[in-house]
């Protein structure tokens, strides 16, 4: 039998179990990628203006991304336990950095001149942040959401390993029986449909992209 | 000129008023503005003119306190307005910087909107007013409206920039150097465009720019400021350009003052000689007893549309080999009424009559000027101004 053929009738046997783990991976995603982008934004918003907080905020983020998975993992599971929540910590910890580097960015980039004319013609800072700034730094911002998303769905494999599920759990079967039958199916699995889950975020996210951005700035 | 100008009991009130204002940066030893008076009348051009760093931007910033007074106050309408919500202050009043700064998310007609929908005009009395805008500088409603700015040329986009400035009908417009980011022929046209609009809508501005010679052309008054935004001299152009004030004002115009008088009159200023047309058709016999008939020897061919195609005289006419269509030189430079004098002196230089042609805005023929006309027209000038 042919490696396709096998990985076929793997699947084949086991669609339950393969749709609760892609389930589970898109939990991750959707609610890691929402948190992180609500606090991200905010303090990319709050700090816009002033420096050192900017600076700090990023350092802070970045040293999150520089610590080992493994470790970020399982740091937190004296306080909260296994399961979902030390695998949400830490993905969640992973994905601040991109969303509230591009917010800082985004909003640099937007025009001085912009919000000149636009305070000139009596618009408050609250309408200005979220009538100007914020629609003009919105594609850079979904950009660095895009990539908070996508790291997720990859750095959640290894929730398996503090029993937190996802499509982690059929890698980490699959490396623990190796080279016994349908272990490496269920490695392929794991990645495959990792993969997959991947594309199809990205696509959609894409989409809204061009959804909730003016014509104007499109690219 | 204007009435006010001949009878200094009747000035028309102050619409906006500097009161002893200061401005000092934090941190910085010298007041950036010192001790600034200044007083904008209802329905004038107020240029402030001067070298750069002279603090001339940031004091029309003053005036919608886009940077707070550090002392002083600021009279608008009548009323103290240095403490009130800015907000609002600012939604009184137009404004126009150099970069323009339109919204490049928004439509060309949310733009111009963007002052009505702040003070909460309905959508319908706000697209009527869009639509009044865009055909007041001149650019189709349906074809413009719904376009986003990067779709514009620089000088549409000024346009639909004044056009915002000037959505909500406010009585003041304050412009920061507003055309110095566009190309010298485009300038020239749209500052035309903007005079025409103003003789219209008499409104009153004040308008920043470093250039003296914008400033004699658009101004109604002058205020040549130097370093802290301390006035040198404040009157009309023709009157600083042949009495400045000291030898900071005297330097500041550069040589050449008085030609830059020829940007404060207009074509439409001169005199018309009588040059007679030659219509399209007409006999050689016609041809020759038009300019017979004319002053200066030379009669304008025309053709089908009144458009001046050829100056002929009586040699070019006898050379019997050549059709009268191709006789003489053909006309290649023509002036319109709203081009300045100096547009004039430099077409007059290009032909060898001294001699230009005046066509309307449809390019039909009107008449010739002369140099001789202009140069009387200065003297006047100079006499009137002195």
């Amino acid at each position: 039998m042919s490696g396709i053929e096998s990985w076929f009738e793997y699947l084949s046997k086991r669609w339950d179990l393969v749709a609760s783990t892609l389930l589970e991976t898109l939990g991750y995603v959707v609610s890691v990628t929402v948190a992180a982008a609500i606090v991200a934004i905010t303090v990319g918003v709050l700090t816009r203006n002033r420096a050192f907080p900017r600076e700090l905020s990023l350092a802070i983020a970045s040293v999150f991304l520089t610590i080992p998975s493994l470790a970020l993992f399982t740091i937190f599971i004296p306080v909260v336990g296994l399961g979902f929540w030390p695998s949400f910590i830490a993905l969640f910890l992973y994905a601040l950095l991109p969303i509230l580097r591009n917010t800082v960015t985004g909003l640099q980039g937007v025009d001085s001149s912009i919000v000149e004319s636009a305070k000139g013609m009596g618009m408050t800072r609250l309408q200005i942040l979220f009538k100007v700034e914020l629609p003009l730094a919105w594609p850079v911002i979904l950009a660095g959401i895009r990539v908070s998303a996508m790291l997720t769905v990859g750095i959640s494999a290894i929730a398996t390993l503090v029993a937190g599920g996802g499509l982690g759990d059929f890698i980490k079967s699959g490396l623990a029986r190796l080279p016994l039958p349908n272990s490496l199916e269920a490695i392929w699995t794991g990645v495959i449909l990792s993969l997959l889950l991947a594309l199809a975020i990205d696509s959609s996210m894409r989409g809204l992209g061009r959804l909730t951005t003016s014509a104007g700035v499109r690219s | 000129m204007n009435a006010h100008d001949l009878d200094p009991l009747h000035e028309p009130r102050a619409l906006i008023e500097l009161v002893n204002v200061e401005k000092t940066y934090p941190g910085a030893e010298q007041p950036a503005v010192r001790d600034l008076s200044l007083a904008v009348r209802e329905g004038e051009i107020l240029v402030l003119v001067g070298p750069s760093g002279c603090g001339k931007s940031t004091t029309l910033r003053l005036i919608n306190r886009m940077i707070e007074p550090t002392s002083g106050s600021i009279i608008f309408e009548g009323a103290d307005v240095t403490n009130t919500d800015p907000n609002k202050l600012r939604r009184q009043i137009g404004y126009v910087i150099q970069q323009i700064g339109l919204f490049p998310h928004r439509t060309i007609a949310e733009n111009i909107g963007t002052v009505p929908r702040l003070l909460k005009w309905d959508k319908k009395k706000t697209a009527a007013r869009v639509n009044e805008m865009l055909e007041l500088v001149g650019m189709d409603p349906s074809i413009y409206g719904p376009r986003y700015p990067r779709e514009l040329s620089g000088g549409q986009a000024q346009r639909v920039g004044v056009a915002r400035a000037l959505a909500a009908d406010p009585d003041v417009l304050l412009m920061d150097e507003p055309f110095g980011a566009i190309d010298p022929i485009t300038r020239d046209r749209l500052q035309n465009e903007f005079l025409r609009l103003q003789a219209e809508l008499k409104k009153t501005i004040v308008f920043v720019t470093h250039d003296i010679d914008e400033a004699v052309k658009m101004g109604d008054r002058i205020a040549i400021l130097r370093e802290q935004s301390i006035i040198a001299q404040i009157d009309r152009p023709e009157v600083i350009l042949t009495d400045p004030a000291d030898d900071f004002v005297e330097n500041f115009l550069g040589s050449g003052a008085i030609l830059k008088t020829l940007t404060l009159n207009r074509v439409r200023d001169l005199d018309l000689a009588p040059v007679p047309p030659v219509l399209p058709g007409a006999s050689r016999t016609q041809a020759l007893a038009a300019v017979e008939e004319s002053s200066s020897g030379v009669a304008i061919l025309l053709d089908a549309q009144e458009h001046p195609v050829r100056w002929v005289d009586r040699r070019s006419l006898d050379n019997a080999a050549k059709p009268i269509e191709q006789a003489g030189r053909s006309v290649n430079v023509m002036l319109q009424p709203e081009d300045t004098l100096q547009d004039a002196l430099s077409a007059m230089l290009q032909t060898s009559t001294g001699m230009s042609v005046v066509v309307d805005g449809r390019g039909r023929y009107l008449g010739c000027v002369t140099i001789e006309s202009l140069a009387s027209l200065l003297v006047q000038t100079q006499n009137g101004a002195a």
